[in-house]
C-alpha cells in the first residue's frame, strides 16, 4: 500500500550528487556509499539493505551442523525451538529436504528473495551437503539469490567452489585481527587433522580470514563482515578491524552485540561475559562509521529463520508440513516476478519523491546551525517505515537520531511488550522496567498510542511518551518533534557536554 | 582397540567424513563406531580423528570407556559451572 504522506524513509539514495549520509535523512546509511554495480546487486537483500528489509524476505537452511571451530559464545547443543540467535536451529535437513523447503516457502511467500545458509555449524566445514544444496537451487529456482556465511576458517580452499554456483555474497564472522585477543574468543579450531588449541589456533584462523576476504574480493563476490562486540574482550579492538576489513574491499560491516545469557550454556554465559549495553553498541558502530558502511538492522537470526527479518515463520515449513504441499515451481516463479516487480515499483516510487524532497531542499538551503545537541527517538513500528504501532505491544523500537545534520537511523532494540509481559521477568524486573532501560538515552518514544500507566514512568525515567504522530513517516515526524524541541528550547547542550568542551 | 560414541552426540556430522576406516555411520538416536573397523586411526593420523573435531566433552569414550574429550577440557568452562 502506497502511503498518502510524503516519504523519506530510506531509499537507494541518489548516488553522485545526491546526499551523504547522516545529513538527509535516509536510514539506509550502508546503501548510500555504494558504487552502483553493489547497489544492483544488494537492493533487495533484506540483510544487506535497511529498506529492502521492511520488504524482502530471507531464509535460512539448517544443512550444515558440523563446525571446525568453538566459539565462546556458541554452545554446540544447538537444538531449540524457542530461543532466536545465531546457531540454533529445531530440525536439521539433507540437501533434497533443503530445497524441498526453499521451493515450498518461496512459492508461498513471494517476497522471499534469499536463501542463505548459516549452519548451524560453519557451511564451508560441511561442503558437500552446502554445495549439494546450492547446485540443486541454482538449477530448479534461479530466481533466488544465494548466499553463505563462514567462520573463514576453510574458506581459502572453497573459494573456487563457492564461485561456480553464483553465489554473490559471502559473510565472514572476524572477531578480531590480533591473536592474543582471538585466544579469549576461540579455545581451539580443527585445523590439517589436529585440534590446536589457545593462541596458536587463533593465529591460523586470523590468517585464513584475512586470505578468504582477499580472495573473495578479487574474484568480484561481496564480502560482508559480522564481528561479535565483546565487552572488555574486542570492544576498543574492533575499530582496527573494521578499518583493516574495508581496506581489504569488504563492503559492509555489521558489529553485533554478544548474546550470553547463562541458560545457553556456553562459555561466556556460564562465566558471567556481559553483552554491550544498546549505547556502547551504538558507540562503537559510530566510531567504524568514519571508516565503513555500518549495517545496523540486523535481527541476528537463527539458522532456519524464514521470513521478514524480526519474523520467523519456520513453524509453517517443517517438513512434514513441506512434504504435503504440491509446488509448481515455474508457475511460482512467475508470481514472484510479478510480487517482485510492485515491490520494486514502490521502492522506485519512495525513490523518486525523495529525490524530489531532496531538490526543494536544496533550494530552499539549509538552516542556520545552532549549537542544538542531537536528540535520540525511540520508535515503535510495524514496518513500512511508518509510526503504526502500540507502545505496548512493540516487542522492539528502531532508534533514530535528531540533529542539525538531520535524521539517521542508529539501529533496533528488543524489549518485551509492556500488555504481554507478566508481572515481572527474569530478576523480578516488569515488562515495563525492561522497556524504560532499553530505552535508555532516547528522550522521546513515538508510538501510534500510549496508555495512561505507563506514561507517568516514561516521563519520569526522561522519556517523553508521544502519539501525535500516528501513520506518520518515521522521519518526518522524528524531526517535526526535534523542531519543536527546538522551539521550546530543549535542545541546549546538557550541562556535562558543555563542561567537556570548557 | 576402538572408540565409542555415546548418547551426547548431537549428530553434528563433523566427524563422519574424517575417518579414515569409514567406520562411523549415521543412526538413531545417534551416530556409532563400528568397532570391527575403527582403529583409532592408527598409522593414519596422529591423533583420532573423531575425538579431535568433537566438540561435545564426554561423547566419545576410548577403550576404557573413558571419555577422550573430558569435562571442561574444550570449552574451558569451570566443571562446578557446568555442574550448576
Amino acid at each position: 500500500m502506497q502511503l498518502p504522506v510524503l516519504n523519506n524513509t530510506p531509499s537507494e539514495a541518489a548516488s553522485g550528487g545526491g546526499c551523504s549520509a547522516g545529513s538527509c535523512g535516509s536510514t539506509d546509511d550502508q546503501m548510500n556509499h555504494l558504487p552502483e554495480h553493489i547497489r544492483e546487486k544488494v537492493f533487495n537483500h533484506p540483510c544487506y539493505s535497511e529498506e529492502a528489509h521492511h520488504y524482502f524476505a530471507r531464509m535460512h537452511v539448517a544443512v550444515a551442523p558440523a563446525c571446525n571451530i568453538q566459539c565462546n559464545y556458541c554452545n554446540r547443543k544447538y537444538d531449540c525451538a524457542n530461543e532466536s540467535r545465531p546457531g540454533v536451529v529445531s530440525e536439521l535437513h539433507h540437501p533434497v529436504q533443503a530445497v524441498k523447503k526453499v521451493l515450498a516457502v518461496a512459492a508461498n511467500i513471494p517476497q522471499m528473495t534469499v536463501l542463505g545458509i548459516a549452519g548451524p555449524g560453519d557451511p564451508l566445514a560441511n561442503p558437500e551437503r552446502t554445495f549439494e544444496t546450492f547446485r540443486m537451487l541454482s538449477e530448479q529456482a534461479p530466481d533466488i539469490k544465494l548466499c553463505v556465511s563462514t567462520n573463514g576458517l576453510s574458506l581459502p580452499e572453497q573459494v573456487e567452489e563457492l564461485s561456480k554456483y553464483n553465489i554473490d555474497h559471502v559473510t565472514i564472522t572476524i572477531n578480531c585481527v590480533d591473536p592474543d585477543v582471538g585466544a579469549q574468543i576461540y579455545p581451539w579450531i580443527f585445523w590439517k587433522n589436529k585440534r590446536i588449541k589457545g593462541r596458536e589456533g587463533a593465529v591460523i584462523l586470523i590468517e585464513q580470514q584475512q586470505k578468504g576476504l582477499e580472495m573473495l574480493v578479487a574474484k568480484g563476490i561481496l564480502v560482508k563482515v559480522n564481528s561479535v562486540m565483546i565487552p572488555g574482550v574486542n570492544d576498543q579492538h574492533l575499530a582496527e578491524v573494521s578499518k583493516i576489513v574495508k581496506a581489504k574491499g569488504a563492503f559492509l560491516h555489521n558489529v553485533m552485540p554478544l548474546i550470553s545469557e547463562a541458560e545457553h550454556g556456553t562459555y561466556y554465559g556460564l562465566t558471567g561475559q556481559r553483552g554491550p549495553t544498546p549505547e556502547e553498541l551504538q558507540s562503537l558502530q559510530d566510531a567504524c562509521e568514519g571508516d565503513m558502511n555500518m549495517m545496523r538492522h540486523c535481527r541476528q537470526c537463527r539458522a532456519d529463520a524464514v521470513g521478514l527479518l524480526g519474523e520467523d515463520r519456520g513453524a509453517e515449513f517443517t517438513m512434514d508440513k513441506v512434504e504435503q504441499m504440491e509446488i509448481n515451481y515455474p508457475e511460482a516463479m512467475k508470481m514472484r516476478a510479478e510480487v517482485h516487480a510492485a515491490i520494486n515499483e514502490e521502492l522506485e516510487g519512495k525513490r523518486l519523491a525523495k529525490e524530489a524532497k531532496m531538490q526543494l531542499v536544496s533550494i530552499q538551503g539549509s538552516k542556520p546551525k545552532d549549537d542544538s545537541r542531537a536528540v535520540l527517538m525511540a520508535v515503535a513500528t510495524k514496518g513500512n517505515g511508518v509510526i503504526n504501532e502500540h507502545f505496548g505491544h512493540a516487542s522492539e523500537f528502531l532508534i533514530y537520531e535528531a540533529s542539525n545534520a538531520g535524521v539517521r537511523f542508529i539501529g533496533h532494540r528488543k524489549t518485551t511488550p509492556y500488555c504481554e509481559g507478566g508481572d515481572t521477568c527474569g530478576d523480578g524486573e516488569s515488562a515495563l522496567d525492561v522497556t524504560l532501560r532499553v530505552l535508555a538515552g532516547c528522550e522521546v518514544v513515538l508510538c501510534s498510542k500510549v496508555g495512561y500507566e505507563p506514561w507517568g514512568p516514561l516521563e519520569a525515567a526522561g522519556i517523553q511518551p508521544n502519539g501525535e504522530h500516528a501513520m506518520e513517516a518515521i522521519e518526518d515526524a522524528v524531526l517535526k518533534v526535534y523542531e519543536e524541541m527546538r522551539v521550546a528550547g530543549k535542545l541546549a547542550p546538557k550541562l556535562d557536554e558543555q563542561q567537556k568542551v570548557a | 582397540m576402538a572408540l565409542e560414541i555415546i548418547e551426547l552426540c548431537t549428530n553434528c556430522w563433523a566427524c563422519q567424513p574424517l575417518c579414515p576406516s569409514q567406520a562411523i555411520y549415521e543412526a538413531k538416536p545417534h551416530f556409532l563406531i563400528d568397532p570391527d573397523k575403527c582403529n583409532e586411526c592408527a598409522g593414519d593420523f596422529a591423533d583420532s580423528q573423531c575425538s579431535s573435531i568433537c566438540p561435545i566433552e564426554g561423547a566419545i569414550l576410548n577403550a576404557d570407556g573413558l571419555p577422550m574429550n573430558p569435562l571442561g577440557s574444550l570449552t574451558g568452562i569451570p566443571t562446578q559451572k557446568l555442574a550448576a
